[in-house]
C-alpha cells in the first residue's frame, strides 16, 4: 500500500446567496472532483452552505512573515484610507 | 395485530437500512482517511434516519405499546428481515464500497417507486430519503470506478469484492408474503421488475470502471424470512449491547 498522503486542498464555502466564498479549512483529496465530494462531507454537513470552491494548496502563493513590516505596516498611519468619514446608509449589510 | 402485511413489509425496508447503517457506522474512526470516514459515516447517519421514520410508523401499526427503539434493537437475529447483503463485513474498504453500491443501486430504484405508494406515509418517507440515496448512490459509484480503474491492485480488489458479494445480489428482488399483498394493495413496490434495470446499471457502471461482471448465475437468499449468515450475529450483539445490557436506558 501506498503511504504517500493525497495532495492538500483548501476549501471556501459560500453560506448564502450573496454573500462571499469563505475559507474554511482544508483537507486531502487524490484529484478536484474528490475534493468537492469530501468538501461536502467534511464543511456542510450542517447545512452550512450552498457553494464550495475547492483550490490545490500549492496554487495559492502566500505573503512572507518576515516582510509584514514593509508590506502592512506604512498603512497603519494613513487613517484616511479608512472610510470612516462617510455615513453608511443602513441599506448596505454587507461592507 | 391487525397490519400484520403492512408491518413486515415496514420490517423489510427498514432492517436494510438498520443493519448497512450499522455496518457504515462501523468505520467510525477507522475509515481509510479522514475524509472518507467522515463520509461513511455520514451516510451510516443519513440511513438511521431513515429508520427511525420507518420505526415510528411500524410502532404505530403494530399499537402494542413497543417504540421504534424497542423494534429496532429487541428483535432476535430471526426475527431481522434485512437482505444478506446488507449484513456482509467491511472486510476492506473495497468490500465495504462493493456492499455499499451494490445496495444503492438498488435502493434508489426502489425508493423511486415507493414515492408512487398509496400509502402516504410511506410515500412521504421515500420521497424524503431519495435525495439522500441519490448521495450514497453516487459516493460509492464513484469509488467503484476510481478504485476499479486504479491501479492494478486496486481493481484486483474492487473485483474481488464485487465477485465475493454478487451472489448476494438476487435476494434483493426476492418476494416475501407481505410483500406480494402488499404489492396488490398498491402499497409495495414489485421489486422483480426492477431486476433487468438493475443488473443493466450495474453491468454499464463496472464495465465503466474497468471491472468485469461476475457470470455466476447461483445465488444466496433467506435474509427476507429471518435466515442469515454468520455475520449478523456479532453485528447485533454490538447494536443491541447497550439495551441487553442496561434494559430501558435513554441517552
Amino acid at each position: 500500500m501506498s503511504t504517500k498522503n493525497w495532495p492538500l486542498w483548501e476549501i471556501f464555502v459560500r453560506s448564502k446567496n450573496g454573500l462571499e466564498h469563505r475559507h474554511c479549512g482544508s483537507l486531502h483529496a487524490s484529484d478536484a472532483e474528490m475534493a468537492l465530494e469530501n468538501a461536502r462531507d467534511v464543511y456542510t454537513r450542517r447545512n452550512e452552505g450552498v457553494s464550495i470552491w475547492v483550490v490545490e494548496s500549492k496554487h495559492i502563493t502566500a505573503s512572507n512573515p518576515e516582510n509584514n513590516g514593509e508590506l502592512f505596516e506604512p498603512a497603519q498611519d494613513k487613517v484616511y484610507r479608512h472610510p470612516t468619514f462617510y455615513d453608511l446608509p443602513d441599506e448596505v449589510k454587507h461592507m | 395485530m391487525k397490519n400484520e402485511n403492512l408491518y413486515n413489509y415496514i420490517l423489510g425496508i427498514a432492517d436494510n437500512s438498520l443493519i448497512l447503517g450499522q455496518r457504515m457506522g462501523e468505520l467510525c474512526g477507522h475509515g481509510p482517511t479522514l475524509e472518507t470516514d467522515i463520509a461513511c459515516t455520514n451516510i451510516s447517519l443519513d440511513l438511521f434516519g431513515q429508520v427511525r421514520s420507518y420505526f415510528q410508523y411500524a410502532a404505530k401499526i403494530a399499537g402494542d405499546g413497543r417504540t421504534e427503539d424497542d423494534i429496532a434493537m429487541l428483535r432476535k437475529e430471526r426475527e431481522y428481515k434485512n437482505v444478506l447483503l446488507a449484513e456482509q463485513p467491511n472486510t476492506n474498504f473495497a468490500y465495504t464500497i462493493a456492499r455499499h453500491f451494490l445496495f444503492d443501486v438498488y435502493h434508489f430504484s426502489f425508493l423511486n417507486e415507493l414515492q408512487k405508494s398509496s400509502d402516504l406515509t410511506l410515500s412521504a418517507i421515500a420521497n424524503k430519503c431519495i435525495k439522500e440515496v441519490s448521495y450514497h448512490e453516487r459516493f460509492s459509484s464513484d469509488w467503484v470506478k476510481r478504485l476499479g480503474d486504479g491501479t492494478e491492485e486496486s481493481n484486483q480488489k474492487m473485483q474481488e469484492a464485487i465477485n465475493d458479494l454478487w451472489t448476494y445480489t438476487d435476494e434483493l428482488f426476492h418476494q416475501t408474503e407481505a410483500d406480494k399483498v402488499m404489492v396488490e394493495d398498491g402499497v409495495g413496490v414489485d421489486v422483480t421488475k426492477l431486476k433487468d434495470n438493475y443488473y443493466k446499471s450495474v453491468g454499464e457502471l463496472l464495465n465503466k470502471a474497468r471491472l468485469n461482471t461476475p457470470e455466476s448465475k447461483w445465488f444466496q437468499k433467506g435474509g427476507k424470512i429471518g435466515i442469515h449468515t454468520e455475520h449478523l450475529g456479532y453485528l447485533l450483539a454490538d447494536l443491541q449491547y447497550m439495551q441487553r445490557t442496561y434494559p430501558n436506558m435513554e441517552w
